[in-house]
């Protein structure tokens, strides 16, 4: 696959289709990937990797990469897309400006949850009859391939490309996942649990700003939590209402627009469920105004600048899970 | 629940100022009591609350928050408090998923010529914020009175 | 630094006999910027005002709080008072200490306390005021009314009679619409041609009205009081100026084959035509679709026999820009579509007919020279089933959810006309109710039933089947007697329920207006602005807002006009100064704003910014017009990046009064 992504990056290269590729580079060790923009062909063979370690969605970059002069190829995975066709929904990017090539998805590897058997110093891996087999510094690991798969793989919504200009590889479905259940459980759970569950959560929150620095729907230009004059201006959350209010306000502002692409949890470095956030706006949306996946397609309203005349009153709270 | 007969909840209640708020306006010119906990912030729509202000009045010592709106169909700008009732919804929720008392948020629909139902309104709410006792779970140590 | 005045009323007893206003205006006194406070019995009082006004002056104060009644009684009095003696009147608030306070609590101490932190929160906010100004935005002296039936006739008739130019824009080759199709009018019977064509006729003379006929509203930009609007004159093939309508050309027309709109279907029409013979402007229109000239370019007879010259076959379509500040949509409606009503057989019988195609067969000027006759053997029926509803209040999709209003009405006339020319017709009419509310609607009725001997039966027809004979059966059921029928009729006659014209939707859109779900334009209110639209300066008239009669129709005709009017004599309107703005520098232009705004407000424009890492970026920016924003504020809750901001109500200024209120 990724020889196949760096030959049709040298030919659009080569033929002027575009200036600039966006796709993920080697990192230190064999895990650590980066999302990165190459000009010449050297620099693809050089340093272009695609493999189960990237994660990492591009779509975010675009938003600057595609007002800078020229075209760019930019390989997206299914889930990228839908990221992507919101930022068009949105005007962030400029669609003529970006040649995409959609490329199949996951399911990824999480390297935490291979350090988490034990497994260190990690060299290289192969992927044998569901088994990984890890080499390493001191020998050869195995662990069942399964457990390393990262969380947003685990719960993948869709291996359809939703827009792309050429597609490496097959088409995929939208997926009958159960991305919801977690969010079920919670539900279930008293309000005292809930509170417990969440003050131990986002207690670990160290705003470090990963989750919205990463979220492709996060791409205002100054942040509320970074402008004085909003009033919310935070820094660090030295209270625990500070912890709380940054992700509820951050979640309700992409609220009708995240996609669920999981990216907030996967960078978390505290590895708060910070999606789950999410997901419950998702799941409400999806119950109570109607299916809707953003970024499935460019022209549905957002079901938060949207309404229906026979909407529900708030008070629908009260009727569902328990208090 | 830590329950406390003296316990003097703070209120703020957003009307509209189309609707909830003459609404009170009603309430008062017929005398209708109801506790002096409630203090009115006036907006020009239902659709102007954002959640940050709500959120703010919890973190400065609130222990209840209410919206009050025109009846849906009823808006002055005619789809503000369709909005509302969308945005408002989803925040409660997601405040009930974080496991925040539910009684201590609600939405209300008022009109301009429901002066008592604004003053049963806000005398059950306070009541139902008093049962509860002191916001605990979203408040800002800080801010609290000591 | 602030310098703030407040102002504390007693209002006579009414606020101080349960708050210590003394206690009050002491507690204000050490707020933050408050430089003075006092309190007095009457505040809204000529001397009281002179004592915040002198206030004003000698400390010169920068923002004024008086803590009184609600701000919906004096709020305008004290900004009045503070504009009076050079203050900007926005930097005036009111702290509600009587209907929110004083006379609802009863305990001095906690009202008082309440009140003092009442009088906070205002003091807070007022500190985060900022002067305003309101703008003011100049009105074009011209109106615009789209669609040019009676509705359409009337406003204009009605704007031009106050002395502005009105122009009519009708798609139609005449103005009229469907009123021009009626035979007669209920309750009074008077021939609809007669009361119609002096109006038609009295738009086309007056001065100061223009009609583009055969025209459509291609473009409009702008908002009240300044739009500009494109309109696409149609090609008909004909100069309006030079032709006479002598009709020369219609008579010598060889393509004579063509089904004739003005009497539905029911006859045939040239390719060359006049609509009928009333027409305004009377002006020959060629049907593109039709002429075998403009076809491939064989015939010419037209040409040929014009004496003025009129024909032209190389005339294109042409647009004209105006503008105008006032908009009134009168679109008006269309029988629904009976094809998918295959249980009355609409589209396999000749016999089965519509209710406006009714009114053709009856009409002098209608297929039969005003004889009823079947339109499958031109005989004379001898029994008539009315099937009223067909498509109204329907659950199912194939219908409308909502009452027609007009068809109980006009069958009745239909019956009653049918029994008064031909009494030796039976005449059935099938219905859910009978709704006749309107003056003289329910004697009318009545006169059918009881003088006309109308058979009215409760039920409905289940199914029509067309016979070999001719005759036609339709079986249905009597709900009253709870028995099933089987009716031998001649013709059945099918009240289609209406719908909004076609045109409607692109048109709101292009308007910027809103429309319900069955694409009838929504009024600003239901109940106290029903003839204005949300929009400020687009005015509604007639069906396009909702099902309606010729005598209402005219009445929201000439309310539409007198709203316009109202808006057309004023040399500039000002504007609200509590309006959204959008700070560029913060805008990420996703166009959440635009999507919530219910005034198209909002509109975008790339803007080349400076960046912080000194280059140049251009980056699409919101902007909102403050003439057409009405404040409501959706739009700075839409906004994630906490561009938009509302005048006069700001996050500060609101997290303000929410921390003085729970601190």
């Amino acid at each position: 696959m990724q020889e196949t992504m760096i030959k049709r990056a040298k030919e659009l290269l080569a033929d002027g289709t575009v200036s600039r590729v966006i796709g993920w580079k080697k990192g230190e060790f064999g895990y650590d990937s980066t999302p990165a923009v190459f000009e010449t062909a050297e620099e693809l063979d050089r340093d272009f990797v695609f493999d189960d370690f990237t994660a990492s969605n591009v779509s975010k970059y675009l938003v600057k990469e595609s007002r800078k002069d020229g075209k760019i190829l930019a390989f997206l995975k299914p889930c990228d897309t839908y990221s992507f066709n919101q930022l068009i929904k949105e005007h962030r990017v400029i669609r003529e400006n970006v040649y995409i090539i959609g490329i199949p998805g996951g399911p990824k590897l999480d390297v935490e949850k291979i350090k988490a058997k034990g497994i260190t110093g990690i060299l290289n891996k192969k992927n044998e009859n569901y088994t990984l087999k890890i080499e390493t510094l001191y020998g050869t690991e195995t662990m069942m391939f399964y457990e390393a798969i990262c969380g947003k793989c685990q719960d993948c919504k869709s291996k359809k490309h939703v827009i792309y200009d050429e597609l490496i590889g097959e088409d995929g479905d939208v997926l009958d996942s159960s991305r919801f259940d977690m969010v079920e459980k919670l539900e279930n759970m008293t309000a005292q649990e809930r509170f417990d569950f969440w003050r131990e959560q986002l207690s670990k929150c160290i705003r470090c700003n990963a989750c919205r620095n990463v979220c492709p729907a996060c791409t205002c230009e100054k942040c509320v939590f970074d402008n004085p004059k909003s009033g919310i201006e935070n820094k660090a959350p030295s209270d625990s209402f500070e912890e709380n209010m940054f992700h509820i306000i951050r979640a309700f502002h992409v609220a009708g627009r995240c996609t669920d692409c999981g990216e907030c949890s996967r960078v978390c470095p505290q590895n708060i469920p910070l999606h789950l956030l999410n997901r419950k706006f998702i799941k409400d949306i999806n119950e109570l105004y109607g299916e809707y996946q953003a970024g499935a397609d460019l022209t549905s309203k957002s079901p938060l600048t949207d309404y229906d005349t026979n909407d529900c009153e708030p008070s629908i709270v009260h009727e569902r899970g328990v208090e | 629940m830590q329950v406390n007969n003296n316990f003097e909840p703070v209120i703020v209640a957003f009307c509209c100022n189309w609707c909830s708020y003459a609404g009170a306006d009603l309430s008062g010119t017929n005398r209708l009591n109801y506790p002096t906990n409630v203090k009115i912030i006036r907006v020009p729509c239902s659709c102007r609350v954002n959640p940050m202000f709500i959120l703010r009045a919890f973190q400065k010592g609130a222990d209840g928050v209410i919206i009050c709106g025109c009846h849906p169909g009823d808006c002055h700008y005619t789809s503000g408090n369709y909005f509302t009732r969308r945005r408002i919804t989803l925040l409660y929720s997601m405040l009930d998923f974080l496991g925040i008392e539910r009684n201590r948020t609600r939405l209300e629909w008022v009109s301009a010529a429901e002066g008592a139902k604004f003053a049963a309104t806000m005398q059950q709410f306070t009541e139902d914020v008093k049962k509860l006792g002191p916001n605990r779970r979203l408040e800002d140590l800080r801010c609290r009175k000591q | 630094m602030q310098r703030i005045g407040v102002f504390v009323c007693h209002c006579g007893t009414n606020i101080a006999a349960t708050v210590d206003v003394k206690a009050v205006a002491e507690a204000l006194s050490h707020e933050p910027g408050v430089v003075i406070s006092q309190d007095y019995q009457y505040m809204c009082s000529e001397s009281g005002q002179n004592l915040v006004k002198d206030a004003i002056k000698e400390h010169n104060l920068t923002g004024v709080v008086v803590c009184s009644c609600s701000p919906r009684m004096h709020e305008n009095t004290f900004r009045k008072a503070a504009a009076s003696v050079g203050l900007n009147p926005y930097l005036v608030e009111i702290a509600n200490i009587r209907e929110q306070c004083s006379w609802i609590h009863k305990e001095i101490a906690t009202a008082t306390d309440k009140a003092i932190i009442l009088g906070k929160a205002a003091v807070a906010k007022v500190h985060l005021n900022a002067p305003l100004t309101a703008g003011e935005s100049p009105v074009v002296k011209r109106a615009l009314v789209i669609g040019g039936g009676i509705a359409g006739i009337q406003t204009a008739l009605d704007i031009a009679e106050a002395g502005f130019d009105v122009d009519i824009v009708e798609k139609k080759p005449t103005i009229g619409g469907k009123m021009a199709q009626i035979d007669k009018t209920f309750p009074t019977l008077d021939c609809a041609a007669c009361i119609l064509t002096p109006k038609m006729v009295e738009a086309s003379q007056n001065e100061h009205i223009t009609i583009h006929s055969f025209s459509e509203v291609a473009d409009v930009k702008g908002f009240v009081g300044n739009f500009t609007v494109t309109i696409k004159k149609k090609a008909r093939y004909v100069d309006e100026v030079k032709c006479t309508g002598c009709g020369a050309c219609v008579e010598k027309c060889p393509m004579k084959k063509v089904p004739n709109e003005f009497n539905e279907g029911l006859d045939n029409r040239h390719a060359i035509y006049i609509p009928f013979a009333q027409a305004v402007p009377k002006v020959a229109t060629i049907d593109p679709n039709y002429c075998m000239m403009l076809k491939n370019g064989k015939c010419g007879v037209c040409s040929k026999v014009c004496a003025a010259g009129a024909i032209d076959y190389k005339q294109q379509d042409k647009f004209i820009e105006q503008k105008y500040g006032a908009i009134i949509v009168a679109t008006g409606f269309n029988p629904i579509n009976l094809d998918k009503y295959d249980e009355f057989a609409y589209s396999q019988c000749p016999d089965v007919v519509t209710s406006l195609e009714l009114e053709r067969l009856m009409n002098a000027a209608g297929p039969n020279g005003g004889t009823l006759l079947r339109p499958s053997d031109k005989t004379h029926p001898h029994t008539i089933v009315f099937v009223q509803c067909v498509g109204s209040r329907c659950d199912d999709e194939k219908g409308k959810p909502y009452c027609s209003k007009i068809c109980c009405m006009y069958t009745a006339k239909h019956a009653m006309l049918i029994r008064e020319k031909y009494p030796d017709t039976e005449v059935y009419v099938f219905y859910i109710d009978v709704r006749t509310p309107g003056k003289n609607f329910d004697e009318f009725y009545r006169r059918a039933v009881e003088q006309y001997n109308v058979h009215y039966i409760k039920g409905m027809v289940g199914k029509v089947t067309p016979k070999s004979d001719g005759k036609i059966d339709v079986q249905a059921s009597d709900l009253l007697a709870n028995e099933q029928l089987h009716i031998n009729a001649d013709m059945v006659v099918l009240a289609a329920a209406i719908e909004p014209d076609k045109t409607a939707r692109p048109l709101a859109t292009m308007l910027t207006t809103q429309m319900d779900t069955n694409d009838f334009f929504t009024e600003a209110h239901p109940k106290l602005r029903p003839v204005e639209s949300a929009t400020a300066g687009i005015f509604l008239s007639g069906a396009c807002q909702g099902p309606k009669d010729i005598p209402e129709t005219v009445a929201q005709a000439s309310a539409a006009a007198a709203k316009a009017i109202g808006l057309l004599v004023k040399n500039s309107i000002t504007c609200n100064p509590c309006v959204a703005h959008s700070d560029e520098l913060l805008c990420n232009g996703c166009s959440s704003c635009e999507k919530v705004c219910p005034y198209g407000a909002i509109t975008y424009q790339d803007k080349e910014f400076r960046m912080p890492d000194r280059t140049t970026a251009i980056r699409r920016v919101a902007s909102v017009n403050p003439a057409v924003c009405q404040g409501c504020g959706a739009c700075t809750v839409a906004c994630p990046s906490g561009a938009m901001d509302l005048n006069g109500f700001s996050n500060s200024q609101i997290m303000a009064e929410v921390d003085a209120i729970c601190k």
